[in-house]
């Protein structure tokens, strides 16, 4: 029960910090074009992500659970660690943080220098359907692979879902992007999530016997956060004497 | 680029990203538990070994300028 409540925690926070970024992109778009275009952007890559789910959600299901564990758990675990290491660049100062303003504003200069057609606008919904389904992607393989292998799919396309309508709300009535969420710390958390469900599954999927059982879940991810967290504390101290020594005195 | 070409790219970028070695590291990792756990031995400890040494050689590689 703890670990499954784990796991829908990771989904809140994966399509959370995802639908940030793609809400980003709608709203400058929207607001510089227009709607009409835009929302069916919207819309016509919900539909598709939906049906991706749909899709390869009951294919997965249908997989005997420990080649299924191996695959997706290694698949997890792959993915895990590019969102925690992209996490602990950005944190330490090696890569640039995803900033929601200058992404906004850049996205609004880009959107209204497009040409206009009279009739359907092409480019709003290009855009929007463009940031939303790559962002929504991200959930969709996250929702898949965190659902299917604890037969949890539904309840994670539904968290998903609801967390994504709860975002949808938030950008409505802000009317603006929300930069103040803390999208690294966010996605260092589901790196953490990713890599130790990965690790548990996969290695399960391979045959190994966890000591403990279920209970070396948070072992793990005590584990895996206390690395990266050691890592990130280490690269940033680093990363300060190298702008120490670039900077003269 | 052909339509086909940028397809592959797109899911080797979505699914293995910057540094292709740990995507690599990983299924050797696992193909080595499953060897293991298969001639009766229970390594449990061998993927979040390299797990971690993987990701500490990514960070390093990275902060090097590699």
């Amino acid at each position: 029960m703890k670990n499954e409540a784990l796991l829908l925690l990771a989904v809140v926070l994966a399509t959370a910090v995802e639908m940030v970024e793609a809400l980003t992109i709608v709203l400058a778009v929207g607001a510089t074009r227009g709607w009409r275009a835009t929302l069916a952007g919207v819309g016509a890559a919900l539909v598709v992500l939906g049906i991706v789910v749909a899709a390869v959600g009951p294919a997965i299901s249908h997989l005997s659970l420990t080649p299924m564990r191996l695959v997706v758990g290694g698949l997890l675990l792959i993915f895990g660690i590019q969102w925690t290491r992209k996490a602990i660049l950005r944190s330490s100062g090696y890569k640039a943080m995803h900033d929601e303003d200058i992404i906004f504003g850049s996205t609004q200069v880009s959107a209204s220098e497009a040409p206009r057609p009279a009739s359907f606008d092409g480019y709003s919904f290009t855009v929007a359907f463009k940031g939303v389904f790559l962002e929504g992607l991200e959930v969709v393989f996250i929702v898949l692979t965190f659902g299917a292998p604890q037969h949890q799919l539904t309840v994670s396309a539904l968290v998903a879902s609801v967390t994504v309508v709860a975002i949808a709300a938030v950008g409505v009535a802000v009317h603006r992007p929300l930069s103040r969420v803390p999208e690294n710390t966010l996605k260092f958390i589901v790196g953490i999530l990713l890599m130790s469900f990965g690790m548990f599954w996969s290695a399960e999927g391979a045959g190994v016997a966890w000591p403990g059982g279920e209970s070396a879940l948070p072992v793990l991810i005590a584990l895996v956060a206390g690395t990266s967290v050691l890592l990130a504390g280490a690269l940033r101290r680093q990363h300060g004497r190298v702008i120490a020594h670039r900077v003269p005195s | 680029m052909t339509n086909l070409r940028r397809f592959g790219r797109f899911w080797y970028d979505f699914v293995v990203g910057d540094d292709w070695t740990v995507a690599l590291g990983v299924v050797a990792t696992l193909t080595a538990t499953w060897l293991v756990t298969h001639h009766g031995r229970n390594w449990y400890w061998l993927l979040p070994v390299a797990v971690i040494a993987l990701l500490v050689v990514s960070l390093r590689r990275v902060s090097r300028g590699g």
